[in-house]
C-alpha cells in the first residue's frame, strides 16, 4: 500500500494502482482522452502527462503506477505547457465544426480547451480532409475529422464486445479510424463506443441533431430490457418541447454500476425507450360499449372497474377472479397488486408467468435472455403466497368458474399466439386491462385503464441477482395515466379497503417489513448502487 | 591504419560462405565461449568492453543483457534489429553483404548469452539482396552445425529465423519492431514494461542492432580489454560510420571510437569535393541536431558529441558544402519523419505533418518570420512527451537547424527566395 503525494495532497493506494487513478480519489482532474477505467491502457493520447519528483521527463500518469514516497505535480509550468501543447496538436486538423456538432456541451475538447488550452491558435495551413458523417453502423456515424485517435473504441470492439469491425488505417497525420473490409459496426453494444468517443467523432444517429446536450435533464434510472438491470441516466428534454418531434426522453446512457454494468449497456436497452413517448400510448381510460370504445373519466373508470371486482367476487367467489401481473411492474406496484387482490380481496389466483411462445435469447455479455427488469422481485413478491400457476390454468383451457380478467401490461396474444390467447379470454365475461401502451390485448379488453412507464414512475426493479435498484421519475406520466401503484390504490379506496401510502417510498417501507426477503432494505439502503435481496432469510423462511 | 574489428578480412573480399570464415579463424570465439565460458562471463567481458549499442541510443550491451530475468520458465528472445532504416547509414549493409558469419557468430554468442534458444533477425523489407545473402548464410550454418541442435558439439541449442520487415521506419524502434514481428501494426509499445521483462510475445526479449551483435565475435575471441582499449573512455571499441554528402570519398569506414570528426571528413573521406567550403555536418543520422564548420573538432564517440549537444546516433555522416540549402535540407528531413511517424502519439503524429506544412511554406517563400518561432516552439512541444523517440527525431533536426542557420530562415521568409541558389517563386 504505497502512499503518493499529488500536488501538495497524500494518499494511500492499493498495489499496482496508476497515478491518474490517485488522482480521481484525491478528486485532482488530470485531462486524458485514451484512457478509459474500462479500457487496456494506450498511453498514446500524451494529455495525461505530470510531473513526477526525480524523474527528468514527464510521464503519462495512467501508465505510471504509484511507488512508495512518489511525488507528483499536475499543475507546475511545465506540465501546463506540454498539456496545452498537445491540445493544441489535437486541434490542429480538427473542423471546429461545434455549432453542428452533437457532441458540443459534452466534447472534451471543448472541456479542456477551457480549463487546459486558452491558448490563441497558431494552425494557419489547410486542414487535412477526411471522412465526414459516414454511416458505420445500424447505429454509429463516424467524422473523422473530428477524431482525435485515443483508440477507446478501437479497443471497445476488441476488449469488450470483442467484434472488431474498426481499427486505426494508415500511418502518422494520415491516420484514420475505418471498419475492417467487409465489416459493419453492428453488434449489439455499438451505441457504447459514442459514449466513450471523447470528442463528436462518433455520433448516436438516433440522437442525433434531435437536441442540444445542454436541454438535457438526466435523471437516474434502471434499464428495464432485461433482467440484468443496467444502471442508465434517462435525458429528458424538458426545455426545448419543439425539438425532436415532440420526444421527451432522448436518449439512454449507461450509468457506472461495478457490480451490474460496468460502463456499458446494450443496445437493444439502450434504443428501446421509443414506447415511452410512442404514438401507441394509452392517454384515457376507456371502456367497450358493443364495438366501440367509449372514454371515461377516471374516476368514473375506477368506479366502474371497482363495482365490477366486488360485484364478481360477491356473487361468483373469489374463484372467477385471475389476475395476471407483469414482471415489467415496480416491486411496489406488484405489492400493492399482491395486497389488495391477493390479502384483501383473497383472490388466490394471480401469477405473472406466462408461458412464451417466442423466448428471447441472451448473450454472454450483459444481455440476458428474460427481457424482464423485475422477474426476481416479482418472485419474492407474488410467488412468496401464491401458489397458483397460470400456465397450468391455460393449458386446460379456463374453466366454467371464471368470469373476471385483469391484466396488467403483459399482452397475451404476443406470448399465447392468437389461437390460444382468444380461447383463454374468451372463457371470461368480462377483462380489465391496465398498461401503459396498445396491444394485442389492450384492444380486446373491456376496460383499459392507463399506467405511466417506468421512466414516469418511482420505484425498485430486483434484478436476477437479487439486487434491488431505485428508479426515478424522468418525466412526468404521459396523458391521464398513472403509476400502476396508485391505480390500485384508487380502486382499493373505491371497494372500501384504502391504502395509506402516499408516495412509493411509503409502498417500499411496507413491502420491506411483509415480504421476508426486502426485511433489510429501504430506499435509503439501497441508494444509487442498489441493494442485495436477503435471500438467506427466505431460505430459513 | 587503425585496428579494424569488423571489417577485418573483408578490405578486398567478401567471407560469404562458411569455408572462407573458417579459414580467417571464424568461429574460434563461439568455440570460446562454448566451452570455456559460462553465460554470467560473457556477460561480464561483454560490460568490460564497453560496447555500447550501435543502433544509435548508445545503451552498454552487456548491461542490457543482465537485465534478462534469471530462474525464469519462460523463453527468452534474442531479436537482431536489422532493419536499418536512419537516413544516411548502411553500415549493417555493409557488414551482411561482406562479413555476414561474424554476425552469426555474434548472435550465436549472445544468444548464449542471455539463454535464447531462439533467435529472430528483422530485416527492412528494402534489403533484399542483403536477406537473400543472410537466407544462404543461415542455411550455410545449419548445415555446419553452428546452428540447431548441440551446436559444435556443445548442448547448447539455437534456432534462427529470419524476418522481412515491410518498409516502415518506425519498425526499426525496438518495441515497434516486436509487434511488428508479432504482426501487427508496427506500434512501438508504451513503456515500462521493457523488453528485457516482456518483449516478444510477452517474453524476456533482448533487441540488439547488426553491428553491436558483429562486435561480440571479436570481444570474446581477444578479451573485452582489448576491445575496450580501441576506443575512449565509456565508448569502447571501433565504429562504422557512413559517410555521404559533399566528400570526395564516401563510404562506410571503421574507425575507432573518439576519430575527430575533422579527420573523417578530411581524410579518411578524402576531404570536400570540388574543394567547396563545409557548411554543415550530421553526425549520426538525419535525427539527431546538425553541427556547423565551427564544430567538427568533436571527437567522434557517444559522450563527446553529447557534450556538443549533438547525438553519436547511428553513424551516419552527412557532409554538407555551402552550395546547400539549409531550408530544402531540413525540409526534406522532416518530410521524411513525416511520413513515417507511425501516428500513435498525438505530438508526434500532429507535430511532424506541421512542421513539414510550415516549412514546405517557407520553403516555397511564403513564410512569415513568426514562422520561425513557430517551428521553434511546435518542435519543443514535440520533444519528450511521446512513446518512443520518433518526435524527438523529428523535433531535434528543426531546432538546430533554424538555431544554428537562423539567417538562412530568415532570408527564405523576408526575401521569398534562398540566399544559397536562389529559387524562382
Amino acid at each position: 500500500m504505497p502512499t503518493i503525494t499529488i500536488n501538495q495532497k497524500s494518499t494511500t493506494v492499493p498495489d499496482g494502482t496508476t497515478i491518474i487513478q490517485a488522482a480521481e480519489q484525491l478528486d485532482i482532474e488530470i485531462p486524458r482522452y485514451c484512457y478509459h477505467p474500462g479500457l487496456s491502457i494506450a498511453g498514446s493520447c500524451r494529455m495525461c502527462l505530470v510531473e513526477i519528483e526525480n524523474m527528468p521527463k514527464l510521464q503519462p500518469s495512467c501508465n505510471t503506477r504509484v511507488t512508495e514516497g512518489m511525488v507528483v505535480q499536475t499543475n507546475t509550468e511545465k506540465v501546463k505547457d506540454a498539456v496545452s501543447g498537445v491540445l493544441e496538436f489535437l486541434l490542429t486538423n480538427h473542423p471546429l465544426d461545434c455549432p453542428v456538432c452533437d457532441q458540443a456541451g459534452e466534447c472534451y475538447l471543448q472541456e479542456y480547451y477551457m480549463k487546459f488550452g486558452l491558448y490563441d491558435s497558431r494552425m494557419d495551413e489547410n486542414k487535412t480532409k477526411r471522412h465526414k458523417a459516414e454511416v458505420i453502423g445500424p447505429h454509429v456515424m463516424l467524422d473523422t475529422e473530428r477524431c482525435v485517435l485515443c483508440s477507446r473504441c478501437v479497443r471497445f470492439v476488441r476488449e469488450v464486445s470483442c467484434s472488431n469491425e474498426i481499427g486505426i488505417f494508415n500511418r502518422g497525420g494520415q491516420s484514420e479510424i475505418r471498419l475492417l473490409p467487409g465489416k459493419a459496426l453492428e453488434n449489439n453494444y455499438s451505441g457504447n463506443v459514442v459514449d466513450i468517443c471523447p470528442v463528436g467523432a462518433l455520433t448516436d444517429r438516433d440522437f442525433r441533431f434531435q437536441c442540444r446536450v445542454w436541454y438535457l435533464n438526466k435523471v437516474n434510472s434502471v434499464c428495464n430490457g432485461c433482467s440484468r438491470g443496467c444502471n442508465i441516466t434517462i435525458e429528458v428534454n424538458r426545455q426545448r418541447p419543439h425539438h425532436g418531434e415532440g420526444r421527451r426522453v432522448m436518449r439512454l446512457k449507461p450509468r457506472f454500476n461495478p457490480e451490474v454494468n460496468q460502463w456499458w449497456i446494450c443496445d437493444e436497452g439502450r434504443y428501446g425507450y421509443g414506447f415511452i413517448d410512442a404514438p401507441s400510448r394509452i392517454l384515457q381510460p376507456r371502456f367497450k360499449k358493443e364495438w366501440e370504445y367509449e372514454t371515461l373519466h377516471w374516476s368514473w373508470a375506477v368506479e366502474y372497474a371497482s363495482r365490477l371486482i366486488s360485484q364478481v367476487r360477491e356473487s361468483s367467489g373469489v374463484n372467477s377472479i385471475v389476475v395476471i401481473a407483469s414482471t415489467q411492474l415496480t416491486n411496489e406496484d406488484l405489492f400493492v397488486i399482491r395486497k389488495l387482490f391477493g390479502e384483501d380481496l383473497g383472490i388466490h389466483q394471480i401469477d405473472y408467468r406466462l408461458p412464451e411462445q417466442n423466448p428471447s435469447e441472451g448473450d454472454n455479455f450483459l444481455l440476458r435472455a428474460d427481457r424482464n427488469p423485475n422477474t426476481r422481485g416479482a418472485e419474492a413478491i407474488i410467488l412468496e403466497e401464491q401458489g397458483y400457476s397460470l400456465e397450468q390454468a391455460i393449458g386446460a383451457g379456463g374453466t366454467e368458474e371464471f368470469k373476471l380478467l385483469y391484466v396488467f401490461e403483459q399482452d397475451l396474444v404476443k406470448k399465447l399466439g392468437m389461437e390460444t390467447a382468444n380461447r383463454f379470454l374468451e372463457c371470461f365475461e368480462s377483462v380489465i386491462y391496465q398498461g401503459s401502451n396498445e396491444n394485442g390485448t389492450s384492444v380486446l379488453a373491456d376496460i383499459v385503464l392507463p399506467s405511466a412507464t417506468y421512466a414516469e414512475v418511482d420505484g425498485t426493479f430486483t434484478n436476477f441477482e437479487g439486487k434491488v435498484q431505485r428508479i426515478h421519475q424522468a418525466v412526468e406520466p404521459l396523458g391521464d395515466s398513472f403509476p400502476t401503484w396508485q391505480i390500485v390504490a384508487r380502486l382499493a379506496k373505491a371497494i372500501g379497503r384504502p391504502f395509506s401510502y402516499e408516495c412509493a417510498e411509503d409502498v417500499f417501507a411496507d413491502l420491506a417489513q411483509r415480504v421476508v426477503e426486502f426485511e433489510n432494505l429501504s430506499y435509503e439502503k439501497i441508494g444509487d448502487q442498489g441493494g442485495k435481496l436477503d435471500e438467506v432469510s427466505r431460505v430459513r423462511a | 591504419m587503425s585496428e579494424l574489428v569488423i571489417l577485418k578480412n573483408v578490405q578486398n573480399r567478401s567471407l560469404l560462405t562458411i569455408e572462407d570464415y573458417l579459414d580467417v579463424g571464424g568461429y574460434r570465439a563461439l568455440k570460446k565461449a562454448l566451452f570455456e565460458m559460462n553465460p554470467e562471463q560473457v556477460i561480464e567481458e561483454v560490460k568490460k568492453s564497453g560496447l555500447r549499442g550501435r543502433g544509435g541510443a548508445g545503451f552498454p550491451t552487456g548491461m542490457k543483457w543482465s537485465f534478462i530475468p534469471k530462474n525464469i520458465d519462460k523463453p527468452r528472445y534474442m531479436v537482431v534489429n536489422a532493419d536499418e532504416s536512419e537516413p544516411g547509414t548502411c553500415k549493417d549493409r555493409v557488414i551482411i553483404e561482406k562479413n555476414p558469419f561474424l554476425l552469426m557468430e555474434g548472435i550465436t554468442i549472445s544468444s548464449y548469452a542471455i539463454g535464447s534458444k531462439s533467435c529472430y533477425l528483422y530485416i527492412r523489407g528494402e534489403y533484399y539482396d542483403q536477406a537473400m545473402i543472410l537466407k544462404k548464410v543461415i542455411e550455410d550454418a545449419y548445415k555446419h552445425g553452428y546452428f540447431g541442435k548441440n551446436i559444435m558439439g556443445s548442448g547448447y541449442d539455437l534456432d534462427i529465423y529470419l524476418h522481412r520487415g515491410a518498409g516502415a521506419y518506425i519498425c526499426g524502434e525496438e518495441t515497434g519492431l516486436l509487434e511488428s514481428l508479432e504482426g501487427k501494426k508496427g506500434w512501438p509499445r508504451l513503456k515500462p514494461p521493457f523488453p528485457a521483462v516482456s518483449g516478444l510475445y510477452g517474453c524476456p526479449t533482448v533487441v540488439n542492432n547488426v553491428e553491436t551483435l558483429s562486435a561480440v565475435g571479436p570481444i570474446i575471441e581477444k578479451g573485452g580489454d582489448w576491445y575496450a582499449s580501441l576506443g575512449t573512455p565509456k565508448n569502447g571499441g571501433t565504429r562504422l560510420f557512413s559517410v555521404s554528402g559533399h566528400v570526395n570519398r564516401p563510404g562506410n569506414y571503421e574507425l575507432p571510437m573518439g576519430t575527430p570528426l575533422r579527420t573523417i571528413i578530411y581524410d579518411i573521406a578524402g576531404g570536400m569535393k570540388d574543394n567547396k567550403k563545409l557548411k554543415a555536418v550530421i553526425p549520426g543520422g538525419s535525427s539527431v541536431p546538425v553541427l556547423t564548420k565551427d564544430e567538427i573538432d568533436v571527437k567522434m564517440d557517444f559522450d563527446s558529441v553529447a557534450a556538443i549537444g549533438s547525438l553519436l546516433g547511428s553513424g551516419g555522416v552527412v557532409v554538407m558544402n555551402e552550395d546547400t540549402c539549409m531550408v530544402k535540407a531540413l525540409l526534406r528531413i522532416t518530410r521524411f519523419y513525416a511520413h513515417e511517424s507511425c501516428g500513435q502519439c498525438t505530438p508526434c503524429r500532429e507535430g511532424t505533418t506541421w512542421l513539414k506544412r510550415i516549412l514546405q511554406r517557407v520553403y516555397d517563400g511564403e513564410a512569415r518570420l513568426r514562422d520561425l518561432d513557430d517551428l521553434m516552439d511546435i518542435a519543443f512541444n514535440m520533444m519528450g512527451t511521446t512513446i518512443c523517440a520518433l518526435s524527438d527525431a523529428a523535433a531535434m533536426p528543426v531546432r538546430s537547424y533554424i538555431q544554428k542557420f537562423r539567417k538562412e530562415f530568415e532570408y527564405h521568409a523576408q526575401h521569398k527566395c534562398c540566399d544559397v541558389t536562389p529559387v524562382k517563386v
